[in-house]
């Protein structure tokens, strides 16, 4: 049977979802919570949005979304613009290329994935700020954002798998 | 399948892979371009993040309204319960104050006449715009906020930022309806400034850590904890004698200043339109004009 028109549009907004979520919570970090030191080490919720996305429904999060997404983070948060679209693309990369590891093992090895991931992304981004600076940037507070990050993953991870289970069934 | 289409996929599906790593690679490219061009012009992607800010300032505007409604209500919480200690600790604070005002009544006028004896040139007056925070989202390399008023509401680049404490940043990028406030602590933020008591003149730069370094002071100065350190009103930027903060640590790596604003509880802040409109823009050590 061919899908019909309204089909098409709802099997499309389907699937813009992933990309629409990543992009929402980009918003969220930038949202004041008041509480003191927060926003410095706020986890980067889009980091989990797109190795999440990257290892399970990779069709649904092109590498264009994941720039368009990096570039709004650089232009809410006040950082050179392209480093996190930099940042982003590098860890979709990661993923994609461990992707058939990940293939059938369980959670915590995608989460340990992550862990390593998401250490070599931050790694990354001090040092290309430490050279765009032209001095060496105090890194604590990236270490609890790493922290932060990482423990979020399963709570976020597990939002997006039933999302992914109500609304992105393979048809 | 018939022939013709299995082998129709069977070249597709290679020039497909190759044309998604090819757009990846290029996008890696393109992002890395967009970083050397915002290092080599700062101002390049100013408008374009201004839009963006702007777009996406009502969202942040109403979000942001119930968590401070929540954080008022905590703190009014804890106000509550410390309020018999804090009335004891205001009657003693009132007290030295009225003795204060007394003085500082002698000297305003005592300073009036001694302007008018030199026909001194007074500074031009001071607006205050208020305005909230409404996006903190500098994570851990970069220290920005969002304010809720924008070039509509009269914020001009380069003014003031402060609190009842003192001086907080400076804007960074106005949009029509937002602006971005650089915090003293962010690596990009230099403000030119005065030690209060012996009126040396040096630049707070920020370090991205709790406390900001004093900087391009004079060789021989001797800077003591304890000494506070205000704006200059070098520049013409920024009013002078704004609190920026004190002087907390002197050693080998250089004399830290503790700023007198946490911006962690922020919510409400003042924007001074000095009527100079930031002439001189300090950036990274040295003076540029701005347009």
């Amino acid at each position: 049977m061919k899908p019909t028109f309204w089909h098409r549009v709802d099997k499309f907004a389907r699937d813009l979802t992933p990309f629409a979520l990543t992009f929402v919570l980009v918003v969220i970090g930038a949202i004041p919570f008041h509480i003191p030191g927060f926003a410095q080490v706020a986890p980067l919720l889009a980091m989990i949005g797109i190795y999440f996305w990257a290892v399970y429904r990779p069709d649904l999060m092109p590498s264009a979304a994941v720039f368009l997404i990096g570039i709004l983070h650089d232009f809410l948060s006040g950082l050179p613009v392209g480093i996190s679209a930099l940042i982003f693309l590098m860890v979709q990369g990661a993923a994609l290329a461990q992707r058939s590891f990940f293939f059938g093992k369980s959670f915590v090895i995608v989460w340990i994935g992550f862990v390593f991931v998401a250490a070599g992304a931050l790694v990354f981004e001090w040092l290309v700020l430490s050279v765009v600076v032209g001095e060496v940037i105090q890194a604590r507070t990236a270490l609890y954002q790493f922290g932060l990050t990482v423990a979020l993953f399963p709570v976020l991870a597990w939002m997006f798998t039933r999302w992914q289970q109500a609304f992105l069934q393979v048809d | 399948m018939n022939d013709r289409e299995r082998s129709i996929s069977r070249i597709a599906a290679p020039v497909r892979t190759f044309a998604q790593r090819f757009a990846y690679i290029g996008l890696i490219v393109t992002a890395a371009a967009l970083m050397l061009v915002g290092k080599m012009e700062p101002a390049a992607f100013e408008r374009a993040r201004a839009h963006v800010t702007d777009a996406v300032a009502p969202i942040l505007d109403a979000v942001s309204r119930p968590l401070d409604a929540v954080h008022d209500m905590v703190g009014e919480g804890k106000t509550l319960l410390a309020l018999r200690e804090e009335n004891a600790r205001l009657r003693a604070g009132r007290d030295r104050l009225l003795q204060w005002q007394a003085i500082a009544r002698k000297l305003e006028t005592e300073n009036k006449a001694l302007r008018e004896l030199l026909a001194f040139v007074p500074a031009p007056g001071t607006k205050h715009i208020s305005a909230r925070v409404i996006g903190d989202s500098g994570g851990a390399f970069a220290r920005t906020m969002i304010l809720n008023a924008g070039s509509r509401d009269g914020v001009r680049k380069g003014q003031a930022v402060i609190t009842g404490a003192g001086l907080v940043g400076r804007v960074q990028e106005v949009g029509l309806r937002s602006s971005r406030l650089l915090l003293l602590a962010d690596l990009n933020s230099r403000v030119p400034v005065v030690i209060e008591s012996s009126r040396v003149r040096g630049v707070v730069a920020g370090t991205n850590g709790e406390t900001l370094r004093l900087v391009h002071l004079p060789p021989d100065v001797v800077a003591a904890p304890g000494d506070r350190i205000v704006t200059s009103g070098h520049g013409g930027a920024l009013p002078p004698g704004l609190p920026v903060g004190i002087v907390s640590v002197v050693g080998e790596g250089g004399i830290e200043v503790e700023p007198f604003v946490d911006p962690a509880r922020l919510e409400i802040v003042q924007v001074l339109d000095y009527g100079l409109d930031g002439i001189i823009e300090f950036k990274a050590g040295r003076t540029e004009k701005t347009r």
